[in-house]
Order: C-alpha cells, then structure tokens, then sequence
C-alpha cells in the first residue's frame, strides 16, 4: 500500500489531520479523495449503526460509516464543524464522518512509532502507529482495517 | 520489441477472424460448391496466420498455415467438400481458438495439434482425414473419382513446377491409367510390377490413389501414375502391358501450362464437375439448406450490410464513464428545471426546456451505444449444435431468427450460459432419435428454433423445439417423489404450472444421466441467473409436438422504471417489473392467518410485509386508517407491501451501493433523485420466501 511504501523509503508522509472527541488522527493523503461538508445521508436498513447509510457524491453513492461508532465513542450530535472524509482503500471508497478535519501535515516517516502499549479505547489493530509532533500526539489509522468488510459482516445487524 | 500493447487487439480480432471461419464454414457445408464462401474463409485464415506470425505464436500461425493448405486445396477443386473434411477443419478451428483463449489468460498459446495437423496434411494430399481408412470408403474415393468422368490427378504447386521444369529439359509428362483386370487376385503385386517398369522408363511423381492406398490394395481396378519420361508413350503402354493381368494401358501426355490455367481459372467447369460429384459426397448436414442459389442470394445480401457498417472499438469502461458523467447531468438537469419552475423566467424557461430535450436524445444514443445485438451470443451455437447433433447421433436443424435484436451489454455478458443449457436441454431430452421421429410420422430431422425480438420494454428469447414435449405425469411422479410439490397439490396444478416444475432445484427427468445435460442441477441455475437479471423464464408444452422456453429479459439494466414510495419519511423505489397493481384498503380488512397478517385479494390470500418493521424505519408519522399496499410477485408467489405514500412511476438511474455494502439485505441498489438524494432499491424477490 502506499503508506507502507512511504514508511519504508523513511521519506516525509503528508496526512491529513482529523479529530474525534480530544483526539487527533492522521489518515495519508495517498487515501484521501476529499473532505465533504455534512449532507443528506440515505439510511440503508438492516446494516450495523456504525454505517450512517449512503450520500451522493457527485453521481456516485458512497457509503457513509460514522468513525466515532465505529471505534465505540459515544454518539454526539453533527455539528458545523462536522466533515466527511472521502477514503478509498483498494476499490473500496467510503465516507467517514469525524468532528472536525483541521490540517494537512508533513511528517518524518521514520518518526512514526508503534502504538504505546496502553491503548486508548480504540481496538489498537486499526492503528498504524503515532507520531509525536511538537506537543501534539497523532494516531495513524490503518484505512483497511477499519474498513475491514468481514468485520462489516460480522458484526451483529439487527435481524428480524 | 514489445508486443504486448498489441496483445489486446490481436486477441479481439483473431477471436473475430475464428468466428468468422466458424460461421463461414457452417455455411460452406450448406452449400459446399460455393467457392465465394471459401475464399472468405481463406481470407480470416490468412489474416490470422499474419497477425500470430508477426506476434511471434509460431504454434497458432503453424497450425492456421496447414489449415489455410486445405482450403487452398478446396478453393482450387482440388479436394472436395465432405462432412470428414469439415469435421477436421472445425477440430483445428477449435484448436485455434484454445490457443486464442490460453493466450488472452496470459498463457504461451502453446498446444498438442499434431493430430489435427497430420489430418490436415493427409487431407492436402488427397488422402481421407481418418487415421485407419476403411476399404469401403477407399472404394466410394475411387467411385467419385470416376464419377467426374475419369481419374484425375490434380497437382499442387510443387509439382507443377517440377513438370515444368522437366518440360523445359526436354522431357514428357504422361499420366498413365492403368487398368488390372478383375480377376486379378494380388493386385498389390501388379501394381509392384508397373511401378517397377514405369521407374526404369522415367520418374514417378504422384499416383492416384496414393501410393499407400495402392500397397494396401484400396483401389478398384484402376490407377493412374503421372510419369516423367524421355520415352514414348507407345513404348511405355507396350512396356506396363507385358505385366501379366494388366487390361488396358492409356497413356495421356500432360502440358503443365494448361494445368495451371486450369487450376486458377477453370471455375466454371470445376463448378460444373462438383455439382455432379455433390451427390456422392455425403454432407449429412446439420442444416441442409434448401435451394443453393437462395442461400448464395442471402449471403450476399448479408455481405453488402456488413460492409456498409463502420464501426470503431471503444474499451466498455470509457463507455461506462460516459453513462456515469451523463447520469450526473441527468440528476443536474432535473435540479435545473425545478429551479426554472420557480424563478419562472420565460427565458430561462425556454432554455431550460430545451436542454432536457436535448439531454433526452443524448440519452437514448448513449443507451444504444451500450446495446449489442444477441448474434454475439447465438453465433456460437450453430458449431455447438452441429457438434452436439453429431455426438447424438441425432439430425437436426437449427434455426435463428431476430439474431439483430439488441440488447445491453450487462445482460449479453450474462444469457450465454442459460441459453447453451436450455439448448443442450431441447437437444438432448426434447428431440428424438431419427428413428422414433419417424415412427410417430415426423420427418427425421428435428427443428430448434432460436429466436429473439423486442416487446415494449422487454427482449424475448424463445427455444423451441418439435420434439417429445413433456409429459405431465412423468413430471409430477418425479415432483411428488421428489418432495417438491405434494401430492394433493399436484392435482390442482395446471399443465403450465407443471411444466415449470423442472425449474425447481433438484430436478431431472432425463432416465439417462448424460454429459450433455440431465444432471438436475442446470434448470434452476437457469432460472436464478434469468431472474437475477430481472428476467423471467416459463415454459410450455405439448406431448409429443414440442416444448417452448420463453426468456423474458429487460432491455437494459442502467436505466429501469420503478415505482418511488414513502415509508414514514425515507423514500424507496420498486421495480416495475415486479409490481401487480397497487390498493389502498382498509386496515379491517386485514386477516390473521395464524401469525401472518394476510389479506383477500381478487380471491387470492395475499401476505402482507410491513416495510416499515422489515426495515426499522423510524417512526414519525401518525397511523391512519388504510393501508396502502403495492402488489408485488415473483415467479408465482405474490406478496403486498405495505407503504406509506405512493409517489410516483420514475425512469431511474441505477446505481451500486458501493463495494462496501454490496449485501445489504432486500436492497437490490439505489439511484439518486431529482433533489440529489439517494433512494434504495427494494428488492422484491429477497422479500418473498
């Protein structure tokens, strides 16, 4: 993947900068299509609560998984400063909707470390590393295993 | 040098090029004395040979070389059309397209052909195809032979050289028919014995029959030995009569020069000569044609639109890409004329207008642009059948018709394998052995018909053939023993209805398992991928006249019609094509059927699936007194929905739901609204059990 190459050539790695509650996350620009303003989003029934549903993304239904269900933060009402990011990870392209996406960075790629042992809430297998700038901490998201579509199917839908 | 940017194209057009030749020989074995036919043939050969040649497959150009040999042979009379012949060619056709097909799957195109390249290389010299030829055959070969008037001996270019060039050092070419006398007991012997003197007189260059076939006595009472000689021909006739048992000597001086001219420009009485030799050639066809000439008109005929069509190859995902940006102008046009609406400005209005209408034919030339005609399906299926009749021992003729009829792509990708089954069916269980057809007073060549045409927005495919048709006992014994229906059931079932039975899964009344078909497996796989297709498939029948399969499939699948509903405040789309009617009723009318909540519709117990439940829509509305309901089957089994609001019939775009979600459940798709919203696809067959 295009991260993985950027991390072995120990060359800089341009992110985007996101934020989820207190947190700040950092996806690679290499998996960033675009940022989009919140809009009307089409519930699709019989999928786990993480997916919002699907959006229109100038002509191409895309769907929508909110990050902070995902990683099992608490649910917060969408806000002004609330975005949605445009990923693709190999043919899969989906919209994750996060607080607020506030930067764009370049950073050292052999400054990323792996995670430090106490984890936060989130399962540590979505996090590619950290990254430690000035006084700021910055989680690196593995994009395909939070898209990881067996886990998508795996997890409990609400039959009825 | 880099071949591999070519590599696509070369695959494309050698697949063209052995369609060609396939069809092209189906045809050549209708009418086996039009050489206009063989040189269609030769030309396809002769291309590909060029194009693997130069892409470096030595095997494919080798293989294609040898066969372009025995066409070349045919084209210049020199080897006649029979079904043996044929049968080699079609083998090495087949070949070919293995070697295409491993190609394109980024194989070598490397293949075992040495047996079909022996029987083409016997077949270009005068001998029969078949490894170990039988006596009888080698006697119906001298049979035709004589048949033309007498023995002839053809010669191909080499030969023809060497007896020009013996020519110009001052010898004589003779060609010597030799006749034994019938009651000679070792003919083989004589034939030794003649050799012997003719080669010390000159220089034997070819018999007829071939040397083998005389060694092996497979020859009559006659041969004929082309010689070179400084000889005359009195002393050589004197000389071969000597040899005890020997009848007759003719000896006949051959001018190279008239040879040639003759090869190359004597069709009219090469035509002549076939014509009377065609009989004797058995082409025990699949497809006899009726009058030869008609067939030619048509040929022509077909020749001339095929040429006047310039087309150019488009890569299908830059068509897709077009549809896709066109779909977004669609959606932006609809915005735009709800705006026009409101702002309501004449001029804006107008232009406006004239947009959509623009937009509109845009529209159905993009649409057509994605529309193929089924021939690119039913091409392959008068070999497969030719093939299959042979391997039945079955006579039958295959008819086509409205092959021109046209469809989207996306579902020509996917009708090739349910029609090849649902033919193999009609061949193997639906039409008889020639013998039992005559007995019931039917001619013995049985009848498949193929055929395709438009009806409103649907494109139907029929097969159908005149042979055992079903029987309706026979069906329910196996339904019944089966488990698929009861026994009490059955008795209520129409004819129809039980007909379609051998769609279920599970199904084969075939008492022989064969490897045509018959494995009980196929029928509803069928009917699965039609269905899937937003197809549907029926049949009909009568003992001892025939069955019918009937494939209903919709145009195209970009663009459908579908009813737009409300549930609650989410809107949703259903097909069309699976919509009955729509009711509003009241909610007493509503039965309990145990736990099911059913209704009575036009005498039918119809169940009713609230949408509202099966797909959690968060409640914001206030119930009122009436149900509205949408009607909907599949296959026979209906079911109502129960909605909200009805909104309206809409063409709409079809879109996917992306690869993440691809299987959300009772969700077929989605497609975007005029106001640029998603509505979901209600998939109606996932909510009918």
């Amino acid at each position: 993947m295009a991260d993985s190459a950027a991390l072995s050539t120990a060359s800089e790695l341009k992110v985007i900068i996101f934020q989820l509650i207190d947190k700040e996350y950092a996806l690679p620009v290499s998996e960033v299509r675009s940022i989009e303003k919140l809009q009307h989003i089409t519930r699709v029934p019989k999928t786990p609560g993480f997916v919002k549903g699907v959006l229109n993304l100038r002509g191409v239904v895309t769907p929508i998984i909110d990050l902070r269900l995902r990683f099992g933060l608490e649910q917060q009402t969408y806000s002004e400063s609330t975005r949605i990011i445009i990923a693709a990870a190999q043919d899969i392209e989906v919209g994750l909707i996060v607080d607020a996406a506030n930067d764009v960075l370049d950073i050292q790629a052999d400054s990323i470390e792996p995670q430090p042992e106490v984890a936060g809430s989130i399962d540590e297998e979505y996090i590619e590393g950290v990254v430690k700038i000035d006084k700021r901490l910055l989680i690196l998201l593995n994009l395909e295993k939070v898209l990881n579509p067996e886990e998508l199917n795996g997890l409990p839908g609400r039959e009825g | 040098m880099d071949m591999s940017q070519y590599l696509e194209v070369f695959i494309d057009e050698s697949k063209e090029h052995l369609q060609t030749c396939n069809e092209q020989l189906l045809e050549l074995e209708k009418n086996p004395q039009d050489l206009a036919i063989v040189n269609e043939i030769f030309r396809s050969a002769h291309t590909l040979k060029g194009m693997s040649a130069t892409m470096g497959y030595e095997d494919l150009a080798n293989l294609t070389h040898k066969m372009e040999n025995v066409l070349d042979g045919i084209r210049n009379e020199k080897i006649n059309v029979t079904t043996e012949i044929l049968d080699v060619v079609f083998q090495a056709v087949d070949d070919l397209e293995a070697m295409v097909v491993s190609i394109s799957n980024g194989g070598d195109g490397k293949r075992n052909v040495s047996e079909v390249v022996n029987m083409l290389m016997q077949i270009e010299k005068g001998e029969s195809p078949t490894a170990s030829p039988a006596k009888d055959e080698a006697a119906a070969y001298a049979a035709i032979e004589r048949e033309s008037g007498r023995i002839k001996n053809t010669y191909d270019e080499f030969e023809l050289t060497v007896l020009q060039q013996s020519r110009e050092q001052g010898f004589e070419s003779y060609e010597v028919t030799v006749q034994i006398r019938e009651d000679c007991l070792l003919k083989a012997v004589r034939v030794f014995m003649v050799f012997e003197v003719l080669e010390k007189a000159g220089e034997v260059i070819k018999t007829s029959p071939p040397v083998e076939k005389l060694e092996e006595e497979q020859f009559d009472r006659e041969f004929m030995v082309t010689l070179i000689t400084r000889e005359s021909p009195e002393d050589i006739q004197l000389k071969v009569m000597k040899v005890s048992e020997v009848e007759s000597v003719d000896c006949r001086m051959i001018n190279p020069d008239l040879q040639e001219s003759k090869a190359e420009a004597g069709r009219a009485e090469a035509a002549a000569e076939t014509q009377t030799a065609s009989p004797q050639t058995e082409i025990s066809s699949v497809t006899k044609a009726a009058a030869p000439q008609t067939a030619k008109k048509e040929n022509q005929s077909a020749k001339l639109t095929s040429s006047s069509n310039k087309t150019i190859r488009v890569n299908i995902e830059r068509l897709d890409s077009l549809m896709n940006l066109f779909e977004e102008l669609v959606i932006d046009r609809g915005r735009l004329e709800q705006i026009s609406r409101e702002v309501n400005n004449q001029e804006l209005n107008e232009t406006v207008e004239r947009m959509s209408r623009i937009s509109g034919d845009l529209q159905s030339i993009i649409l057509n642009m994605r529309m193929v005609p089924v021939d690119t399906v039913f091409n392959r299926f008068p070999k497969m059948v030719r093939q299959l009749a042979r391997d039945l021992k079955k006579n039958i003729h295959l008819e086509i018709i409205g092959a021109e009829t046209e469809l989207d792509r996306t579902v020509i990708d996917e009708i090739g394998d349910p029609l090849v089954h649902l033919l193999r069916n009609a061949l193997d269980h639906g039409i008889e052995m020639p013998l039992v057809r005559k007995d019931k007073g039917k001619s013995e060549e049985g009848k498949v018909t193929l055929k395709a045409y438009h009806s409103g927005n649907y494109v139907f495919i029929e097969i159908e053939d005149d042979g055992a048709g079903m029987n309706r006992e026979k069906i329910l014994r196996k339904a019944v023993e089966k488990g698929i229906v009861s026994e009490q059931a059955s008795e209520a079932m129409t004819d129809k209805q039980v007909y379609n039975l051998i769609f279920a899964s599970g199904f084969s009344t075939a008492d022989q398992i064969s490897d045509i078909s018959g494995r009980g497996v196929g029928l509803d796989v069928v009917r699965n991928t039609i269905e899937s297709l937003g197809g549907a498939v029926s049949i009909d029948s009568r003992e001892g006249k025939g069955s019918i399969f009937s494939i209903q499939l919709p145009l195209t699948l970009s663009i459908i019609s579908v009813m737009l509903i409300e549930i609650q405040k989410e809107k949703y789309a259903i097909p069309l094509s699976s919509i009955i009617e729509t009711a509003i009723i009241r909610k007493s009318d509503v039965l309990n059927a145990h736990s099911q909540k059913v209704i009575d519709f036009r005498g039918r117990v119809v169940p009713l699936v609230f949408l509202k439940e099966v797909f959690d829509v968060p409640e914001v509305l206030e119930d009122d007194e009436f149900y509205s309901l949408v009607i909907v089957r599949k296959g026979d089994k209906m079911a109502g929905l129960v909605v909200d609001r009805f909104i309206g019939q809409q063409e709409i775009v079809l879109k996917a739901l992306g690869s993440y979600l691809h299987s959300a459940f009772a969700i077929s798709g989605a497609t975007i609204l005029g106001d640029g919203q998603v509505a979901l696809i209600i998939d109606c067959n996932a909510l009918i059990k």
